[in-house]
């Protein structure tokens, strides 16, 4: 049974056949719980099968042959049937809030991170104000994140974690956890929010210790260390731009970033406009405030959220996509 | 039906055709004509006219479900974009939900059945009854009608403050649950009044046949918990028409908040739909055992002890969005729906022990049941414990769950009391193999399609995704084809049913052997139900018929004969 149990439900590293590789410090017992039940299942199942098989099998109808059960109801084994169940429900009820109670605590010293997710990107400020899209985080160091939404509801999501937490506007909520195992995991969002729902995916990066924080001091520097354009490309990747606009011309939910500088283009309101600098600062700003035609008005503001510089850089970035 | 085969000129209501057999007009051939039927305020015909639109939904609701599949064969675009996809979703359980699941078998079967099954005419309020129908209709109308405007994109739970942002519509498709909320509480409110005035002398609360029961405990759940969903919809119209803040942020509400109201419904709802499945398999499993319901009052009380914690555990939808107190508390009352749940299977195990079992189409659908239904309750004990919930929400593994408890549950009891009380309604008998080829064909396509989803949410697919990771994609392609598996056995499911209109035998009053009153009456009944009122009898006491074995038909025992004797002795 412990071999089993490991092919079904303990493999560390890689998976088994049920749940993918546990690599926080929670999975392991998550994983207990789920054994748990899935045995206490699989036993009621083959038994409720069985029986029936049986009884169908043993007891078919066979000519002139009436039922023969005399029995029609057993207040004893009516309670059986309620307790056993009753008491073995607590179990996995108790199993379940155990762990659950571990993995909402919150822990003092643990490294906080901001999330916010719209749609349809994440984004995940370092304490430093460093902004990037994908989760970076040092192993065996308790993480705290701590997120809210600037749209609709959305879930982080990382299975190799086993947690999951809505991000909610108008609110924080937080999540809690600690990396067992170096490598990149999947975050995936949970809560259905709408056309790219399935696209809001991102890495979570997990350093062995030391490398984070030498990490996160490059990747902060980015601005000054490439060239304007170089970082407006690093910008479009990781604040979210590619969700929506496209540089090799392909049709997606916002206007095509591709020979965009410059081009003669029409508003919602019928006016034709020339997109300079002073446009796409706005549109950044301001997405609503002159929307192209065709175009659904679904853009968030980054208000706040860009500084000078970086619009400046994703500005000269569209200006290098020229062919 | 077979209406355009008859004469096209109006016969008076008193000349019969089949005046020569003596037997009176049926009720589905008395009065002729499209206004006989539209305005009809006999509950079999309104049982049947809302079995045609349930299952014109149910058809629409399929071909969506193997749309969505097929457009699962591969990550990224197959044959349809992302907003399609997410619009096909959405209607899909919008209407099988609304549409088809909720009235499935209260508003069609329990509407011819009911009135029968306990000797009476009529429901107590015919004109209302028709009234739910109608309303059925408009509702379905509004519901459908967003597909043809900007379409629905929101999940069918309609969460907030997508739904008051997204550009779809919204408002059109609310209003038509709204208005299907009311068809539910007239049905229900008709049921309630039918079951406690209507019963005859001698049929006591526990002398009600147990399908009887589980449309009451259904009815009661129906008056209650609908006008919840009812507000809640009003609501979330007024936040979107007159932007009045209640559940957006933005505005000063409280998104989650929608999630409380919208559940304290739906949770309850998942009960409307699982409970008259109940009643149906309770019967199904006494009748082709041929022996009495085993503890029929555990079962009486079990269903109210559903009905009744249903409402108490909506919370559990919300465990990555509510507090960690709310949490615990919700989880804690989940388990204990558990109990009686799982008081049916054992008592229904129970039945077949010493039964004399035969595997008829009705019968190969209540065991179907009884498997998958059990495995869909378990798999739901991996989402009530909080800390596998956590890994598991939002993920197929939800996705597997439900539709194992409302299709493999409520699908294949609804489908296996068609079977059963079909010779009742239209008085033909259908192809037993093929009736039990379709049931083997459903149930194996049914696993095929959704054990796959278990394995997907275990290792972090999550729901409602258009593009996935390629590493899911064999899980994918294997539960896609296990739904063309399931389409061909639901097809064949109709084709039976069709062809027994057209070609089928003539049934008999009672042609299972079963002691509740709607087979004391003809096949199909005529239009006042009963032509002698029938006797108040022992609804399990199945001993007391034999097999009369030219006719086809069940027919009392004649006195004298005791069914306390020994088996040997009954054998001449």
């Amino acid at each position: 049974m412990n071999t089993l149990n490991q092919y079904l439900i303990f493999a560390e590293s890689t998976g088994s056949v049920w749940l993918p590789s546990q690599s926080s410090t929670v999975a392991g017992e998550v994983d207990g719980v789920f054994s748990l039940i899935l045995w206490i299942s699989m036993i009621f199942f083959i038994g409720i099968v069985g029986a029936l098989v049986w009884f169908v099998v043993r007891y078919r109808r066979q000519p002139g042959v009436p039922a023969q059960r005399e029995i029609h109801h057993s207040t004893v084994l009516e309670i059986a049937w309620s307790v056993i169940p009753f008491m073995l429900l607590i179990v996995i009820f108790v199993a379940g809030f155990g762990t659950f109670m571990g993995m909402a605590a919150e822990v003092d010293d643990a490294y906080e991170i901001h999330v916010v997710g719209k749609k349809w990107v994440w984004s995940f400020q370092y304490p430093n104000g460093y902004i990037d899209d994908a989760l970076h985080i040092p192993v065996d160091q308790p993480i705290k994140l701590t997120m809210s939404s600037d749209d609709v509801i959305h879930s982080v999501f990382i299975p190799a974690f086993r947690v999951k937490r809505d991000v909610i506007p108008g609110r924080y909520t937080t999540l809690a956890f600690e990396a067992t195992q170096t490598g990149t995991f999947d975050l995936f969002c949970a809560e259905y929010c709408g056309t790219k729902h399935s696209d809001m995916y991102s890495d979570v990066v997990v350093h062995p210790s030391g490398e984070f924080e030498a990490w996160l001091e490059k990747a902060s520097n980015f601005l000054e260390t490439m060239s304007p354009a170089d970082a407006g490309k690093a910008l479009y990747k990781r604040r979210g731009c590619a969700q929506c606009h496209s540089v090799d011309g392909s049709q997606m939910v916002g206007p095509s970033f591709y020979k965009l500088f410059g081009q003669q283009a029409v508003l919602d309101t019928g006016e034709a406009i020339s997109v300079d600098g002073n446009y796409i600062r706005e549109s950044i700003l301001e997405p609503q405030a002159k929307a192209r035609a065709g175009y659904r008005k679904v853009m968030p503001t980054y208000q706040g959220q860009l500084k000078d510089e970086e619009i400046a850089a994703i500005i000269e970035y569209i200006k290098t996509l020229k062919e | 039906m077979s209406t355009t085969t008859e004469p096209k000129h109006r016969l008076p209501q008193f000349i019969s055709p089949r005046s020569t057999t003596e037997q009176p007009l049926s009720y589905l051939t008395a009065e002729r004509g499209i206004r006989s039927w539209l305005f009809t305020l006999d509950h079999k015909r309104i049982g049947v006219m809302y079995l045609i639109g349930i299952l014109t939904s149910f058809l629409m609701g399929g071909v969506m479900a193997l749309l969505v599949r097929t457009e699962l064969l591969t990550p990224g675009p197959t044959i349809m974009d992302a907003d399609t996809y997410n619009h096909m979703f959405t209607l899909h359980g919008a209407i099988m939900t609304f549409l088809f699941i909720i009235p499935s078998i209260p508003a069609a079967l329990g509407n011819f059945v009911l009135p029968l099954m306990i000797g009476a005419k009529d429901v107590a309020f015919p004109r209302m009854n028709l009234a739910s129908l109608y309303l059925w209709v408009f509702g379905a109308v509004f519901l459908v009608a967003a597909m043809g405007l900007n379409g629905l994109d929101t999940g069918w739970t309609f969460y907030t403050p997508y739904s008051t942002t997204t550009n779809s519509s919204v408002i059109s498709a609310t209003m038509g649950v709204f208005i299907l909320g009311f068809s539910s509480i007239f049905t229900g409110i008709n049921f309630i009044a039918t079951v406690h005035t209507m019963r005859p002398k001698g049929m006591t609360w526990f002398r009600m046949p147990l399908f009887l029961w589980s449309l009451y405990a259904t009815a009661i759940i129906q008056v209650l918990a609908t006008p919840v969903l009812g507000i809640t919809l009003m609501l979330l119209i007024a936040e979107r028409v007159a932007g009045i803040g209640i559940f957006d942020p933005a505005l000063g509400g409280d998104p989650v908040l929608y999630q409380h109201f919208f559940w304290f419904y739906s949770h309850p709802a998942v009960y409307i739909m699982i409970l008259p499945a109940m009643g149906i398999i309770s019967e199904l499993i006494s009748t082709f055992s041929r022996t009495r319901i085993f503890g029929y009052r555990f079962l009486c009380y079990s269903s109210v002890a559903i009905a009744l914690l249903g409402f108490l555990v909506w919370g559990h939808h919300m465990f990555t969005s509510e507090s960690a107190m709310a949490a615990v508390i919700f989880s804690a009352l989940t388990f204990s729906v558990s109990i009686p749940s799982g008081i049916k299977i054992f008592n229904w195990l129970a039945t077949l022990y010493k039964g004399s079992i035969s595997l008829t189409t009705p019968m190969c659908f209540a065991l179907s049941f009884i498997v998958l239904f059990a495995f869909g309750g378990l798999t739901g004990l991996f989402l009530g414990a909080l800390a596998t919930d956590v890994h598991l929400h939002d993920t197929y593994f939800v996705v597997a769950h439900f539709h194992y408890v409302m299709m493999g549950g409520t699908l294949m009891a609804f489908i296996g009391g068609l079977f059963y009380w079909w010779p009742k309604m239209f008085g033909k008998m259908y192809n037993e193999f093929w009736g039990r080829m379709s049931c083997l064909g459903i149930f194996v396509g049914f696993n095929w399609t959704f054990f796959p989803q278990f394995l997907l949410g275990t290792k972090g697919m999550a729901r409602r995704y258009y593009n996935y990771k390629p590493e899911f994609q064999g899980l994918h392609v294997v539960s896609t084809l296990g739904a063309f598996v399931l389409g061909v056995g639901l097809v064949i499911c109709a084709a039976v049913l069709v062809h027994s209109l057209f070609r089928g035998r003539k049934a008999p009053p009672n042609p299972w052997g079963v002691a509740t009153m709607e087979w004391e009456t003809t096949s199909p009944p005529p239009v006042h139900n009963f032509e002698d009122t029938p006797k108040v009898t022992d609804p399990y006491d199945l001993e007391g018929f034999v097999l009369n074995e030219t006719s086809g038909n069940y027919e009392r025992r004649p006195a004298g004969i005791t069914s306390s004797q020994k088996p040997s002795e009954v054998k001449a």
